[in-house]
């Protein structure tokens, strides 16, 4: 039975890695919460996750929070006429029955003031503020300054 | 019948008469889209170890030039890691191939340290960072466009609008294109095995 629990435990924490955790609050999942690794802590990071409002009420993602950035904010990149900019964002809608995605070239968070430089491999956790759901902590891996996602079998 | 005619033939001078306006008044930060009308964009920037870089040193090659800064933290690591992937892509083809990231808020990056940021996404690429005048001018060589915004909210308390697609430059250095910001690295890799 000992035995049994133990491979059971080592399956679990050998198979998915953090990024491909999934969240529940009330009607949202939220997954795939990643970062990238920054060179030192000038430089500000960046936070990525994909929020699924499974409900019939719209939600909005209204702020994020996390002891590894001062001042954690969300922003949009946005691409017109050729040009990029990144406007900051004071939400970000998560309307019901949709899928929106922090993703590069997107709404991303923008994590100035970093505490310490973002290494591959570790992660630390960010607060996410719901205008309905209210708060969650999640874990956010952070993968390669080159990843463009995480690798998670159910990944789109 | 006649009506509906000159109707349509006034439509038509309308339509024409607004297009050739939009023509004419094209904002001049547009970047220009792929075009037939060759050009030699140039510069003559300083590198991380402070040496300057002429654009006529690197003829025989083709050039993958891009517009960043490296406080970016989203699209600006987004296309320089397409660009480690082409670079890997092209395997021995690789020293056909200059890839060269120009800054466009040289100052700050100097500051922060533009070797260790173009080598963490790959060896072989070649940051710059000039003066202001002199971005400015490379810039405008480029047709590219770049904007300083104050923004609270973010480090330093201002942020860099930027064209942040991808310039394909010949060995003649001749502009031949751009590659999109989100353009495929498996696009791009292609379109430089078509032409080595």
């Amino acid at each position: 039975m000992k035995a049994l629990i133990l491979s059971v435990l080592l399956a679990v924490s050998a198979v998915p890695t953090l990024a491909c955790e999934t969240f529940t609050l009330g009607d949202l999942t939220i997954e795939h919460a990643w970062s990238r690794a920054t060179i030192g802590a000038d430089r500000p990071g960046v936070f990525y996750v994909e929020i699924t409002n499974n409900g019939s009420t719209d939600d909005a993602l209204i702020g994020i929070a996390t002891p590894a950035a001062g001042m954690p904010m969300l922003h949009q990149t946005v691409v017109m006429d050729g040009v990029a900019t990144m406007p900051h964002s004071m939400s970000i809608p998560v309307p019901a029955g949709q899928n929106v995605q922090l993703a590069p070239g997107s709404y991303h968070g923008m994590l100035t003031g970093l505490t310490a430089a973002l290494k591959e491999g570790n992660s630390f956790p960010v607060a996410l503020t719901f205008q309905n759901a209210g708060e969650i902590v999640v874990n956010v891996e952070v993968l390669s300054l080159r990843a463009e996602g995480p690798d998670c079998e159910d990944a789109n | 019948m006649r009506f509906s005619t000159l109707r349509i033939l006034l439509w038509a001078a309308a339509l024409t008469a607004s297009a050739a306006f939009a023509v004419a008044n094209w904002p001049s930060r547009t970047p220009s889209q792929p075009t037939e009308m060759a050009f030699v964009p140039k510069f003559a920037l300083a590198d991380a170890a402070g040496g300057t870089r002429k654009s006529e040193e690197f003829r025989g090659k083709f050039q993958l030039v891009f517009f960043g800064f490296t406080n970016c933290p989203d699209v600006c690591p987004t296309t320089l890691s397409e660009v480690a992937q082409v670079m890997e892509g092209l395997g021995s083809d690789a020293e056909s191939v200059q890839p060269i990231f120009i800054s466009v808020d040289p100052e700050r990056d100097r500051r922060l340290g533009l070797a260790e940021y173009t080598n963490a996404f790959h060896p072989s690429i070649i940051g710059l960072a000039g003066s202001e005048a002199e971005t400015e001018a490379v810039a405008r060589s480029f047709k590219v466009y770049f904007m300083r915004n104050d923004d609270k909210t973010v480090p330093g308390g201002y942020s860099m609008s930027h064209s942040p697609a991808l310039y394909l430059i010949g060995p003649d250095g001749d502009w031949l294109r751009q590659f999109s910001y989100g353009t495929p690295a498996a696009e791009i890799l292609a379109d430089l095995q078509s032409r080595l």
